[in-house]
């Protein structure tokens, strides 16, 4: 009788703090938007860069995705939080250091996928569009980009799901996101397990929405 | 004036001379066939004409429009010329008639129910009206052929150019591909058609141009060049192909 009080007691603990991780998910879903969207803008211009027919822009872009790629998250996060701000030329804010950081990390992967999609849609279908009299970004536009998403689309939503999961890494400069309300949950309540188990299940809910968003999208191209 | 001047026309691939010293004139209406054994440099020479391939030396004049000029806007100038690929080339994401209507909408900026109806007219003309909203995926090579050419005529062109459109189609669609060829060229078409269709060059060409070794070996009326040819190399390379 009373082990089952005491477990009522427990839950209770994790309903009284439900809505504060929720609170936390709000910050981490609004990061992770907005830093996706710029990730994404990113990677399509590095991309560009990466296939245009210049050497020095081709290099530029090669070294920003080597640089990402050759570094871990958490040492760009403070490259960019700790780092830049140190130099007081700009004054970054954790909220805005963390969107930029998630941002220009997703973007390098992201360059990549990207790159590599295009490259993978023949190069008939671009002499096609430049017979017609397309300039080479009406062809990239309306011709091989669309095709290029289609394929592309499973490796990208891979790739969300990484950055998704990366954000949680930003409450260490403070960020109140999901992670950082889970910590001061776990240390409030003295619950570790029940809370950590609740933020854990939080993302995972999370993140098989946007794979099952992902594989619906996937469907209606598939459909065409 | 010939609508296609071409003058010492040379084109390389790295150390590889494809074309040498390229020379050829194409009146207005005039069907040309170019014909040559494989790596002849044939379906370089035709990309040539609207610069799919960067032109490494000579002058190829088109409507007017010198294209090896670098200063020339070759978009504009390849609005004039279109393009049949052998391996048809089109855009599987798009229905039949949105690959017609890509170009006349996103280029001329016409409005799309005029694009529309200019497209149906084209697919009546290559018989595959009913085929308007399908996908490229649901045709035969022989349908995809004729979508590409009534797509390349959308944008209303002043020559059209031929990359061998019948060498990937199975042998009962070839028929159809050059029916409508030749119906285009009855209506007055400049065309150039690289070909292995000796009965088409035979039948629809006015003059016939056989290419090999990146040369122009010879050059006459089909019925002297299948007829009589004067070269060796036309002779040997007739011999084995008539």
């Amino acid at each position: 009788m009373l082990s089952i009080r005491k477990g009522m007691k427990k839950v209770d603990t994790i309903i009284a703090a439900l809505p504060i991780l929720l609170k936390g998910l709000q910050v981490t879903l609004y990061i992770f938007v907005i830093a996706i969207i710029l990730g994404f803008v990113i990677g399509l211009l590095v991309a560009m860069l990466r296939l245009a027919p210049i050497k020095i822009l081709n290099w530029i872009a090669k070294m920003y995705v080597d640089a990402i790629r050759g570094t871990p998250f958490i040492v760009q996060l403070f490259f960019i939080y700790f780092g830049i701000n140190s130099l007081h030329i700009v004054s970054l804010n954790n909220t805005t250091a963390g969107i930029i950081t998630v941002a220009i990390n997703a973007g390098a992967y992201f360059a990549e996928i990207i790159r590599a999609g295009i490259q993978s849609i023949d190069k008939g279908q671009t002499e096609a569009a430049r017979s017609i009299g397309f300039t080479g970004a009406q062809t990239m536009r309306y011709v091989v980009l669309p095709q290029a998403f289609r394929r592309m689309l499973p490796t990208i939503t891979n790739q969300s799901i990484i950055s998704l999961k990366d954000t949680s890494l930003l409450s260490v400069i403070g960020i109140a996101d999901l992670t950082q309300q889970g910590q001061i949950q776990a240390s409030a309540t003295f619950e570790a397990f029940k809370v950590w188990l609740a933020v854990g299940i939080i993302y995972f809910i999370i993140i098989y929405l946007l794979t099952l968003l992902a594989n619906f999208v996937e469907k209606r191209i598939e459909l065409r | 004036m010939s609508i296609i001047s071409v003058k010492n026309l040379r084109k390389s691939f790295g150390n590889i001379e494809v074309l040498k010293e390229i020379n050829a004139e194409v009146q207005e209406k005039e069907v040309i066939c170019v014909i040559g054994p494989s790596g002849s440099g044939k379906s370089t020479f035709l990309r040539c004409l609207n610069r799919l391939e960067e032109i490494s030396g000579g002058e190829v004049v088109i409507n007017g429009h010198n294209i090896t000029d670098p200063k020339i806007n070759i978009n504009k100038v390849r609005q004039e010329v279109g393009m049949v690929f052998q391996q048809f080339n089109l855009f599987p994401h798009k229905t039949v008639l949105e690959n017609i209507t890509l170009g006349p909408i996103k280029i001329f900026t016409i409005d799309k129910a005029e694009a529309e109806k200019t497209a149906l007219e084209l697919l009546v003309k290559v018989g595959l009206k009913e085929k308007a909203n399908s996908y490229p995926g649901e045709l035969s090579g022989g349908q995809k052929q004729r979508v590409a050419i009534a797509r390349a005529l959308a944008m209303n062109p002043k020559i059209m150019l031929f990359d061998e459109p019948t060498s990937a189609l199975d042998p009962e669609m070839v028929g159809d591909v050059l029916e409508v060829m030749k119906q285009l060229a009855k209506e007055g078409m400049t065309m150039v058609v690289v070909t292995h269709e000796m009965g088409f060059a035979r039948e629809v060409g006015d003059r016939v141009i056989f290419l090999d070794g990146g040369y122009i070996v010879e050059e006459n009326e089909p019925n002297q060049l299948f007829g009589n040819p004067q070269n060796e190399r036309t002779k040997a390379f007739l011999s084995k192909v008539l």
